[in-house]
């Protein structure tokens, strides 16, 4: 009897605790994840700070501070009334898209390596609207094809194009732009989702063969600009171009194979430290981890994100709720193909475009949005379990 | 959850997992698998190597007077990461500095600019160092302009004025050595790749012929090397090592630079004598060995070149002039790459082989004005009938006939043009015990081998030139389509792969095809002189350390002995004794306070020089003296030189007057240059400023 009131109070304390309905597992992962990414954002922009009589901990002080501001929505997100969630997504839905109209005006957007997608904003810091509507996107859709209209248990052909037009506004914004990379992440995204929620399978089919399709005549019709060809190309053949996209991407790859099996030592890294790799805060955060952490700590931030995903799975193949199960498939898919590309590209097995690597690289924004995606994820979870 | 959206989960899942997993491989590949190579790529974007060349090691003599040093030049360089940081690339300042120097303007530019940055063909005078060393637009600047730079570092900002150290050959007593002492040079692409198991940089300095690249590992030392690491912009973030350069050893070597000065005058007199006898005299060697350790102790090549030339930067002229035929090529060390006819020096062979084949050394023979060989009829010197006389006398007026009797009979007995199993070959035996056809071995890059003319020869000689004589109608050109010519091309068709007659007897008085380098022929004389040992040729003495230590020795080789009884050897010592007291160097040599034995040649030579005169014959003196206790062997050689004794014979004597110290028919006290009969066996103490001793 008084074993059951002991844990009927441990049970209450439980609850009661601010980090109740977080899933241990995902947590730990996410925070390991976030731990390096800043080691790594202070190990790639420390040394040439200091050395140029900069602030050494520029970078180190913003990312903490994103990190921060990331982890209040991200329990926001965790312990917000998902039918909330629900009101806000048209909210978030809209403002991404306006978002994404404001940075292709001359003026108020601003160009970063060729592609409009920032919105700067004072202080030095800028909005990426493009992040806020890959979770627009995947709520959104998960709505449609979770709520049931007629009596058939499964999606219709009707919330499937109800659903691709949620999609397709934001993702004709971000072809503009040009962003290549995040069309691509946002496109595995939607076709997860609807192949998820059982929709009828040619419309699954018919999405992977639009999309090989699009990729063709994009590149042959010109609406893929002449740097994003340059981009492909080097890919393909790096000795196309010594000094531009080719060059960067052979020296994100020599800076990686230095690394070998312990690395340099964080802070030590010779290459990192010499800035030889373009962007290496961001983008190819990556290539700081091969160097200085050698295939030991770079498989473990591979591994870290195994674990997060294998946890994000068993959530969302144990919850009861369509909805949930859904927003947790989007995101899941937003975050691997995400990571694919972003070390992919490090590491020469994909083409060059500009995607942050999510939880690790430096960046408000991309930070911002996978935190409220993770946030999505444990409040599924917390839902789950009920 | 239906079962179409478990499977499609299920699917999604595998296809991610397989993704990342795929990571993992990449990573796995080039990190561990391809790591080292990346390793590599990384090292050599990051760091940059400053070289700071060692100390080259000094040559030094047998009394450690310098042959080679290092000269402190006073170098204006410029710093190309300072003038790059100027608005106008330091255009202004290199302008200044042209005009202060009198320099062209052009030349600062292009001497300024790494090699990568001019286009191709363009590059000449570009600098083939790196961006971080200092980069030198004069080596001997003036001091006084030197200081102005460094006082007005406003007017002059990233340029400066440094010592630096020069490869200088001081040429003390007027010795010039180049073709023993070699010279140094820039390396060049083929030095970088060779795979020598050295490092080496490019901005310094290596031997490029003589000493000076025979000796380079021990005389280059190790350079001292600062690696900085850089950023993208070539900005030094840190040093990665910082090694001292450690100066390279001494080279001792076994000859005497009052000896060699000598030598060198002895030999450039000789080929102006030839030449104001009428000769063409256009080249020449002479050599001076220890005959009781084959360690060489002068040697000289004529024409010459100044090895100083070269770091001061050789003008176009001089560097094709060194290789042109019409300056007879001075870049050739005719003492070991020069291949002449020994003509009657041979004769030293003959007597051995006479020997052998039984001939009584003390008998007389018959010395006719010529000789029939077959149906041609080989005429002694001059055609003159000599009468008869006993071997040694033979050898001392250098009879030729008694030779050809000899080696025409023996042809026979060896079956003639249908020659026997086993031919006794007594004269191809003789010159083999001699060893030939192997090289003296000297410590001086690309050594000629002697050749000869025997059997085997005749063989893969006609090999190769059956087909043109053969058809010699269709392949010779017109002006060789006289009759003699085309008559000859038939006898070489029938029975070129023969020794014939003719050849044989040619070859007893070292005419034909068998040639030798004058240092063969020095080691040849040398070991008659010394009662039958071979000696390897050897310069160097001793590697020694800065501090003295000594790192390697070179010790005196023994390569054979001649096989002969020792009774010839001393016929032929006696015989050659003879020359000098009643033969064809008595003249020379009349009233020479030293007893000298030896031998002249006057070698003919066919084919006709590049101006269309026919050539004039070689003139030879092979010699070792003092006589009874025989110490040095001196031979001389002067292409196109005419008579043996007249043009080289008066050069040895030349030269044996520089050895004991003779004036006149005198010895002076203490004139001689090895005070006790003996080159030094001690090592020298070793300094720069070690001068040669004087002669009362």
């Amino acid at each position: 009897m008084s074993q059951i009131a002991a844990r009927q109070r441990l049970y209450r304390r439980k609850r009661s605790s601010i980090f109740h309905g977080f899933d241990p597992v995902l947590t730990a992962a996410v925070a390991a994840l976030l731990l390096i990414g800043t080691l790594l954002v202070y190990a790639a922009t420390r040394d040439w700070y200091a050395r140029n009589g900069l602030d050494p901990q520029y970078y180190l002080k913003r990312h903490v501070i994103n990190i921060a501001i990331g982890a209040l929505l991200a329990y926001g997100t965790t312990v917000i009334d998902y039918r909330l969630l629900r009101a806000y997504t048209p909210i978030v839905w809209g403002l991404g898209v306006i978002g994404l109209i404001i940075v292709l005006i001359p003026g108020l957007g601003s160009e970063i390596n060729g592609a409009k997608a920032w919105i700067a904003l004072p202080g030095g810091f800028q909005i990426q609207p493009a992040e806020l509507a890959k979770i627009s996107i995947i709520i959104g859709m998960s709505m449609i094809l979770s709520e049931r209209t007629h009596d058939s248990d499964e999606p219709n052909s009707r919330d499937v194009l109800q659903a691709l037009a949620v999609a397709a506004i934001p993702i004709f914004f971000i072809l503009i732009q040009p962003d290549m990379g995040t069309v691509f992440i946002i496109s595995a995204s939607v076709v997860t989702i609807i192949a998820v929620s059982g929709s009828p399978t040619r419309w699954v089919v018919g999405l992977l063969l639009i999309a090989v399709l699009g990729g063709v005549v994009a590149t042959n019709t010109g609406v893929i600009s002449d740097y994003q060809i340059k981009r492909l190309q080097t890919f393909v053949d790096p000795t196309v171009d010594t000094q531009g996209t080719g060059y960067q991407l052979r020296q994100a790859r020599i800076t990686v194979g230095s690394g070998g099996l312990i690395g340099t030592g964080l802070f030590n890294g010779p290459q990192t430290n010499g800035r030889f790799v373009p962007e290496q805060q961001t983008d190819f955060i990556f290539t700081v981890a091969g160097e200085e952490l050698g295939f030991l700590g770079s498989g473990l931030i591979v591994i870290l994100y195994l674990i997060m995903l294998m946890r994000a799975f068993a959530i969302a193949r144990r919850t009861s709720d369509p909805f949930g199960r859904l927003v947790t498939t989007g995101v899941i898919a937003w975050f691997a193909f995400q990571i694919f590309e972003n070390i992919g590209m490090t590491l020469g097995l994909m083409p060059m475009t500009g995607v942050p690597l999510p939880f690790i690289s430096y960046g408000g924004s991309s930070m911002f949005a996978t935190l409220i995606g993770f946030g999505l994820l444990q409040n599924v979870h917390a839902r789950s379990r009920g | 959850m239906n079962q179409r959206s478990r499977l499609s989960l299920l699917v999604v899942q595998i296809l991610i997992v397989s993704l990342l997993v795929a990571l993992l491989g990449r990573l796995f590949y080039l990190q561990i698998a391809a790591g080292p190579k990346y390793r590599d790529a990384a090292l050599s974007i990051q760091s940059r190597d400053v070289v700071a060349p060692a100390n080259r090691g000094l040559i030094v003599d047998a009394y450690g007077v310098p042959l080679a040093l290092n000269k402190v030049g006073l170098a204006i360089t410029i710093d190309r990461i300072e003038i790059d940081k100027q608005a106008d690339k330091g255009v202004e300042v290199m302008q200044r500095l042209a005009k202060l120097l009198k320099l062209n303007y052009n030349d600062v530019y292009t001497n300024t600019r790494l090699c990568g940055e001019l286009p191709i063909g363009e590059r000449a005078g570009c600098w083939t160092g790196s961006r971080y060393q200092p980069i030198p637009i004069t080596k001997e600047a003036n001091p006084n302009i030197a200081l102005q730079i460094v006082e007005r570092p406003d007017q002059f900002p990233g340029v400066d004025a440094q010592p630096i150290s020069i490869r200088s050959y001081p040429g003390l007593v007027n010795v010039n050595a180049a073709h023993v002492l070699g010279y140094v040079g820039p390396l060049t692409e083929d030095d970088l790749t060779k795979d020598t198991g050295k490092q080496y940089y490019r901005s310094e300095s290596i031997g490029k012929a003589g000493l000076e690249i025979q000796y380079d590992s021990y005389l280059r030392g190790i350079p001292g090397i600062r690696t900085l690491i850089v950023d993208r912009k070539e900005a030094i973030t840190r040093e990665s090592q910082n090694t001292q350069p450690i100066a390279g050893d001494h080279l001792v070597t076994s000859l005497d630079i009052r000896l060699q000065a000598a030598t060198e005058k002895a030999l450039a007199d000789a080929v102006m004598r030839g030449r104001a006898n009428g000769y063409t005299s256009d080249s020449g060697a002479a050599v001076v060995m220890d005959i009781r350790t084959g360690r060489i102790l002068a040697l000289a090549s004529y024409p010459t070149y100044d090895p100083n030339a070269f770091e001061k930067g050789l003008t176009v002229q001089q560097a094709s002039d060194l290789f042109s035929e019409k300056k007879a090529v001075p870049a050739l060390n005719r003492a070991l790459q020069g291949l002449f006819a020994p003509a009657s020096t041979f004769k030293s062979v003959s007597v051995v082989a006479a020997a052998a084949a039984g001939y009584d050394l003390n008998a007389s023979y018959n010395c006719p004005s010529e000789v029939q060989v077959g149906t041609r009829a080989f005429q002694n010197y001059d055609s003159k009938n000599q009468g008869r006389m006993n071997m040694k006398k033979a050898i001392a007026v250098s009879c030729d006939t008694i030779w050809y009797k000899i080696a025409f009979d023996e042809w026979l007995r060896d079956g003639g043009l249908r020659p026997k199993e086993n031919p006794n070959d007594y004269f191809f035996k003789a010159a083999q015990s001699f060893q030939l056809t192997q090289k003296v071995g000297i410590d001086l890059p690309s050594e000629s081998r002697s050749r000869l003319a025997d059997r085997d020869y005749k063989k893969s000689w006609f090999k190769q030139n059956k087909d043109f004589y053969c058809n010699y109608k269709t392949r010779a050109t017109k002006a060789q389509q006289t009759p003699f010519l085309i008559q000859l091309a038939a006898e070489n068709c029938v029975d070129g792969d023969k020794v014939r007659a003719g050849d044989a007897v040619n070859f007893s008085i070292g005419q034909g095809d068998t040639v030798v380098t004058p240092l063969k022929l020095t080691q040849m004389y040398a070991a008659i002189g010394n009662g039958g040992t071979i000696w390897q040729a050897l310069i160097a003495k001793a590697i020694v350390k800065t501090d003295g230590t000594v790192v390697k020795s070179f010790v005196p080789n023994k390569l054979g002995t001649l096989t002969t009884a020792p009774s010839t050897i001393k016929f032929l010592q006696s015989a050659l004794r003879e020359v000098i007291v009643s033969g064809t160097g008595a003249g020379v040599f009349a009233g020479f306070p030293v007893e000298v034995s030896g031998k002249t040649g006057t070698g003919q030579v066919f084919g006709r020089n590049p101006n269309g005169t026919l050539k004039d014959d070689t003139s030879w003196f092979a010699s070792y003296a003092p006589s009874k206790k025989p110490r040095f062997a001196v031979v001389m050689m002067v292409g196109q030189g005419g008579f043996g004794a007249s043009t080289s014979g008066v050069g040895v004597r030349q030269i044996y007057e520089a050895i004991f110290g003779v004036k006149g028919n005198k010895v002076v006290p203490g004139a001689a240059i090895y005070p006790n009969g003996k080159p030094p066996t001690d090592l020298p103490r070793i300094s720069p400023a070690t001068k040669p001793k004087e002669a009362p």
